[in-house]
């Protein structure tokens, strides 16, 4: 098996492309599909460690699968929050939404 | 180890080369005489009307974020029958504890065909 | 492997259990009785908020732990979740007639306010990185929705989008914080996490130190810290006023209970490494926070900025991470729900529908309309600054008292200077409401509900600083009641 940095690597790779996303994007779809990619880096890690670890409880892997279902479920309410947004002003750039200074 | 995986490789540098290589036998040897109901996408289809980049109406989405939402609340359903399998007496216990969960969802389910968020008109 | 199953772990749920029953049920009725659940579902909340009071003191005195020790419920929680469900209590009341002039779906408010303080709830008691973060989206999820609650006003639309994509993606800084420690000590217990700090080869690992610095990111977006609060103005102008009111109690109660879990608890241990951070991320939320609040004149923004404030001073007390600095946050905490959520339920009576009339020109005379109305806000503008004779005064004592005893001289100073210049655009708004005489004072109506919540939050106010002890005193007599 390889080490587990390779693992570390790919996922701190990601969770950078995710940063990166939530600094530069525009769209609010973008921005959603961002905070995904670090959530998922995420995921990569807890089980690259629930293998490399503790090889008799699976915790890491059970932590996944939590990450995943609230990752769908903060999408839903995410996108249902975007659409409600379209429907008054007809476009979702995250940065034109801002009737309140920041 | 790596060579584990080397079935893998095998199988599929296999598995390319036979899909890719009768895609391109069929092209070199086949005879070619097009005509516009052949040159459909989906030639004994619906005929398409409309562009593809047009907009989908929105209950669509709705649609898809309920199926999402229900379909992975049941990934909790594997491990809690790998460990109800091992739990020996604990099992009762464990199968009203699973109750309670799918009671939960149950009430989601009811409330958004209350309101109406399954009907299409 | 034996997997721990204990039917009597689910006693230490009971009040989230109630509380899921109580929203399960208003549901409900929403869906097969509309009417009846727009008359009912306030005061089945309500209900269901006292039900939950009484079970959650009823864990008092004796610390239970189960669920594999997932969850526990020590005195220490029992406390803070007092504070939140007073909180919760409290907003339902001032939200009866609110939801009503906003013509906001009644079923759905209720319901969404119950599971959001079930979010709150699992997270004061989790002992473990998974709870902390399930428990940390279950509320939050809540609160994006009720943030953008009027779905028609495009302020609230707004604050509901920049809330969800900014505490989304502090929810993903924080799980991905939580793997990295999970990969240092190869444990998400937090017991077990400070069992592992014990050995110096895990104490200096950089993973370890990256991931502690990722939670903490992650908790300082929720008790909104600088630099972590940019959010927090937005969402505060532009939710409904009472859901502002509720999440600034409950979101920040009960990150705050996670915090010194995992900063204390946990990682004591590690306090050599987190005290610098912790000490500079106080230092910059008292100032920023008491400094801009003073440029504001709409006084959702303002009180916006007070919260920020007020966490810069529980983050001392979690700095000082020494016995009365843990005794004094649930202190502050529970003071803190009770004079924050009357100042809160004060401008709910004065905002007309639509969220009109929040700038503080519109409290110019209050006073000569109505003396009774304007004399609370004026109490609670004391308590928030933190003058006697309030709970505000007898909180910032202990936490300075708890800077004392950490040696925390520098942080200290800090807070008074601050606290000091806070008082400037507290009493602003005493003044706009006693001094000024304009010709026609503002007429508002305030419903008996929103009455209530105002006596029973200056009457908390005022009983706090003259019986400090009351807390445990309280929780003391009704456990032994039960």
């Amino acid at each position: 098996m390889p080490p587990v940095t390779w693992y570390l690597y790919v996922s701190a790779a990601l969770f950078c492309i995710g940063l990166f996303g939530m600094m530069t994007r525009r769209n609010a779809i973008a921005l959603l599909m961002s905070i995904e990619l670090m959530l998922n880096a995420a995921n990569i890690n807890l089980v690259a460690f629930s293998g490399y670890l503790t090889e008799h409880t699976l915790v890491g892997q059970v932590f996944a699968l939590f990450v995943i279902t609230i990752a769908a479920a903060e999408a839903a309410v995410g996108l249902a929050i975007v659409i409600n947004v379209y429907r008054t002003v007809q476009h979702i750039n995250a940065d034109e939404i801002n009737i309140m200074k920041w | 180890m790596l060579v584990q995986y080397l079935p893998f490789l095998v199988l599929f540098i296999v598995a390319v080369a036979f899909a890719g290589g009768a895609m391109v036998l069929s092209r070199l040897l086949g005879p070619k005489r097009p005509s516009a109901t052949k040159l459909e996408p989906y030639e004994s289809g619906m005929v398409p009307i409309g562009g593809t980049r047009g907009r989908f109406p929105i209950r669509f989405y709705l649609v898809a974020l309920l199926f999402i939402l229900f379909d992975i609340e049941i990934i909790f359903l594997y491990p809690w029958a790998v460990i109800f399998l091992e739990a020996g007496a604990a099992r009762v216990f464990l199968f009203f504890e699973i109750l309670v969960f799918l009671g939960v969802i149950t009430v989601g389910y009811v409330y958004i065909w209350r309101k109406g968020a399954l009907d299409w008109e | 492997m034996r997997i721990p199953v204990d039917p009597s772990d689910w006693l230490i749920l009971i009040p989230e259990f109630i509380l899921l029953g109580t929203a399960i049920a208003i549901l409900m009725i929403d869906a097969f009785a509309k009417a009846a659940s727009d008359r009912s579902s306030p005061w089945i909340s309500l209900a269901g908020t006292a039900g939950a009071i009484v079970a959650a003191v009823f864990l008092w005195g004796n610390p239970l732990s189960g669920f594999g020790g997932m969850i526990v419920n020590d005195d220490f929680g029992v406390l803070v979740s007092t504070a939140i469900l007073t909180g919760t209590a409290l907003a339902v009341l001032i939200s009866v007639d609110y939801v009503r002039r906003e013509e906001l779906p009644a079923g759905e408010y209720y319901a969404l306010i119950l599971l959001s303080t079930i979010g709150m709830l699992l997270m004061v008691s989790s002992a473990n990185l998974i709870m902390i973060f399930l428990s940390l989206e279950v509320l939050s999820i809540a609160l994006y929705v009720l943030t953008g609650f009027a779905r028609m006003r495009p302020r609230s639309q707004e604050a509901g989008m920049k809330y969800f994509l900014l505490g989304s993606f502090s929810a993903a800084i924080l799980v991905y914080g939580v793997a990295l420690i999970y990969g240092a000590t190869g444990t998400v217990d937090l017991q077990s996490i400070a069992d592992e700090l014990i050995s110096p080869g895990v104490l200096g690992n950089p993973v370890l130190l990256a991931g502690a610095g990722l939670v903490l990111v992650g908790l300082g977006f929720k008790v909104a810290a600088v630099p972590f609060q940019m959010w927090t103005p937005d969402v505060y102008e532009g939710a409904p006023s009472t859901v502002a009111a509720f999440m600034s109690i409950g979101s920040k109660a009960a990150a705050f209970a996670a915090l010194v879990r995992v900063l204390i608890f946990a990682m004591g241990g590690l306090r050599p490494e987190w005290l610098a951070a912790v000490w500079v991320i106080a230092a910059l939320t008292m100032t920023v926070g008491n400094l801009v609040a003073i440029a504001q004149d709409n006084i959702k923004r303002m009180l916006a900025y007070s919260s920020i404030a007020h966490a810069g001073y529980i983050l001392v007390a979690v700095a000082a991470a020494n016995r009365l600095g843990l005794q004094s946050i649930p202190f502050y905490l529970i003071a803190y729900a009770f004079m924050n959520l009357g100042a809160w339920a004060v401008v709910t009576a004065v905002t007309r529908k639509g969220e009109e009339a929040v700038g503080l020109s519109d409290y110019s005379g209050l006073f000569w309309s109505h003396p009774v109305l304007a004399g609370s806000m004026g109490l609670f503008m004391f308590a928030l600054a933190g003058i006697p004779p309030t709970a505000g005064f007898t909180a910032k004592i202990y936490v300075f008292m708890a800077a004392v005893a950490a040696d925390m001289i520098g942080l200290l100073i800090i807070a008074i200077v601050t606290t000091i210049i806070s008082a400037y655009f507290y009493l602003r708004v005493t003044v706009i409401m006693f001094m000024e005489r304009p010709a026609e004072p503002p007429v508002v109506t305030v419903p008996t509900p929103l009455a209530v919540a105002i006596a029973v939050a200056a009457a908390g106010t005022i009983w706090l600083f003259l019986f400090p002890g009351v807390t445990q005193s309280f929780t003391d007599t009704v456990a032994r009641l039960l």
